[in-house]
């Protein structure tokens, strides 16, 4: 009983060290400010190269072709932590951007290669007879693929993306790399200055778990309401 | 009558195998011409060939006096003229039926939402399913379907319909429904290029049966001529066989 009270007195000592004194707990709400504001952005970004790219994959020229191809090949052939310290010490070393932004474009440019890839193999899995049903109207083959083939991809790619963005979001922890203080650099300051692993750690992990969680929550929402189309 | 579409020496090879080996033949305006052959004879790849959804590899075809081939056409300004059924219907799944048939019109400018939706509703009425307009396609049956898609091509007001063996695909009860909005467009006097497996169609409703084998066509006549006295020797085989 003894050891019992001792141990949660200690927890409680150790709580308060971690996350209440010198308003530490600031810090980390700072850092779960930046993983959102990366992580948004990053995934926006990462929609857009991606689409440019996945089309440039199926387009009939050549080169465009070419393009996407070193791209992706680039892109999934290096670690993102080399990939983010070359695009924020190198590229845009003489830019004078905030920070995050700089860093979520380096997510994004990253995410973007894993997306095309999602977003051709989306695109070929609606039927042929589609975009010919589009083009015997007299669409072009833009308005076919935007009005007709991209939305019901989107249905069918929608889980891919989710699972891509739950990957980008744990990725962003490599920011500290680059001088960010996201959930990750926050939880390793605390440490660093407390000299206590345990609780910041496991705490920046739970934080980082509940995110996922609620944006899986939310995104299962989302996916019932695109098929809804499909179950009547 | 006037010539809606010359089709000179057309041509289609996929790779090594040559599928229309010289097609030449001219629908005026008005004709039902229904398409006829053995499968594999290349009579959908005809079809295909006439909005180039398959690009020739020779030959040329005349749309309204535009010779379409040629690559300096724009052809999507003459596909909104050729209206065309498929085979599977090939209706856009993620739209209301209302948005299957408006979607063309609207986006291509060819009337504003109002009145695309109007005109809609007149074409579901007529062939019966106004109540339908606010459905999603997987909640029709396959005759709904097609009965749609014909709607679909129809809100373009195409000077021709292109119909890729409408039939086919259909359970037998619902294949009556379908030939019944084609009879009553061949009646309004559209012109129609219909491959089908329906020889009491081409019979009833045709202007002109072809007989397409091997790539080209072996036999064209009118229907009473077609059917009684046919000339072509294969086509009296397939006619004793499917008869």
């Amino acid at each position: 009983m003894n050891g019992l009270t001792q141990w949660f007195n200690e927890f409680g000592e150790t709580f308060y060290k971690c996350f209440i004194r010198e308003n530490r707990y600031q810090l980390l709400l700072d850092g779960i400010g930046v993983t959102l504001k990366v992580s948004l952005l990053a995934v926006f970004i990462g929609i857009i190269i991606g689409l440019l790219i996945a089309l440039c994959n199926l387009s009939k020229n050549k080169f465009l072709r070419g393009i996407g191809k070193v791209y992706t090949d680039v892109i999934r052939g290096t670690p993102s932590v080399t990939q983010l310290m070359i695009i924020y010490f190198v590229i845009f070393a003489t830019v004078n951007w905030e920070k995050w932004i700089i860093a979520a474009i380096a997510f994004g440019i990253n995410s973007g290669a894993y997306v095309s890839e999602i977003i051709r193999a989306g695109i070929l899995s609606i039927d042929k007879g589609q975009t010919e049903a589009g083009r015997s109207l007299g669409l072009n083959g833009y308005q076919t693929m935007i009005r007709i083939v991209i939305p019901q991809a989107v249905k069918n790619i929608f889980p891919a993306l989710c699972n891509e963005f739950i990957v980008l979001i744990k990725e962003t922890a490599i920011v500290g790399y680059v001088g960010l203080v996201d959930i990750q650099k926050a939880g390793d300051f605390i440490k660093s200055s407390t000299f206590i692993a345990f609780m910041p750690l496991i705490g920046t992990a739970i934080i980082y778990f509940i995110i996922i969680k609620a944006l899986t929550i939310g995104l299962g929402f989302i996916e019932k309401a695109l098929r809804k189309s499909e179950n009547r | 009558m006037e010539d809606m579409i010359n089709i000179k020496n057309l041509q289609k090879s996929f790779g090594e195998n040559k599928v229309l080996k010289g097609i030449t033949t001219d629908i005026k305006k008005g004709e039902v011409i229904a398409i006829i052959g053995p499968s594999g004879c290349g009579k959908s790849t005809f079809l295909r060939c006439l909005n180039l959804l398959e690009q020739p590899t020779g030959g040329e075809i005349d749309f309204e006096g535009v010779n379409i081939t040629d690559p300096k056409t724009n052809i999507n300004e003459h596909r909104m003229k050729m209206g065309m059924v498929f085979q599977h219907f090939n209706l856009f799944p993620h739209l209301t039926i209302l948005g299957n048939i408006t979607l063309a019109p609207v986006l291509l400018k060819k009337a504003t939402k109002e009145e695309a939706e109007k005109k809609a509703k007149e074409l579901l009425d007529r062939v019966g399913l106004l109540d339908r307009a606010d459905a999603y396609p997987s909640q029709l049956s396959g005759g709904q379907k097609q009965r749609i898609a014909i709607v679909r091509a129809l809100a373009m007001n195409p000077d021709v319909m292109l119909f890729d063996e409408p039939t086919s695909a259909l359970d037998p009860e619902m294949v009556g429904e379908v030939l019944d909005v084609m009879k009553s467009l061949a009646k309004e006097g559209m012109t129609m290029v219909v491959v089908t497996h329906e020889m009491g169609f081409a019979r009833e409703v045709a202007s002109r049966v072809l007989f397409i084998d091997d790539g080209v066509i072996v036999e064209d006549a009118p229907p009473k001529e077609f059917f009684s006295n046919p000339k072509n020797e294969r086509l009296k085989s397939f006619l004793a066989k499917i008869l």
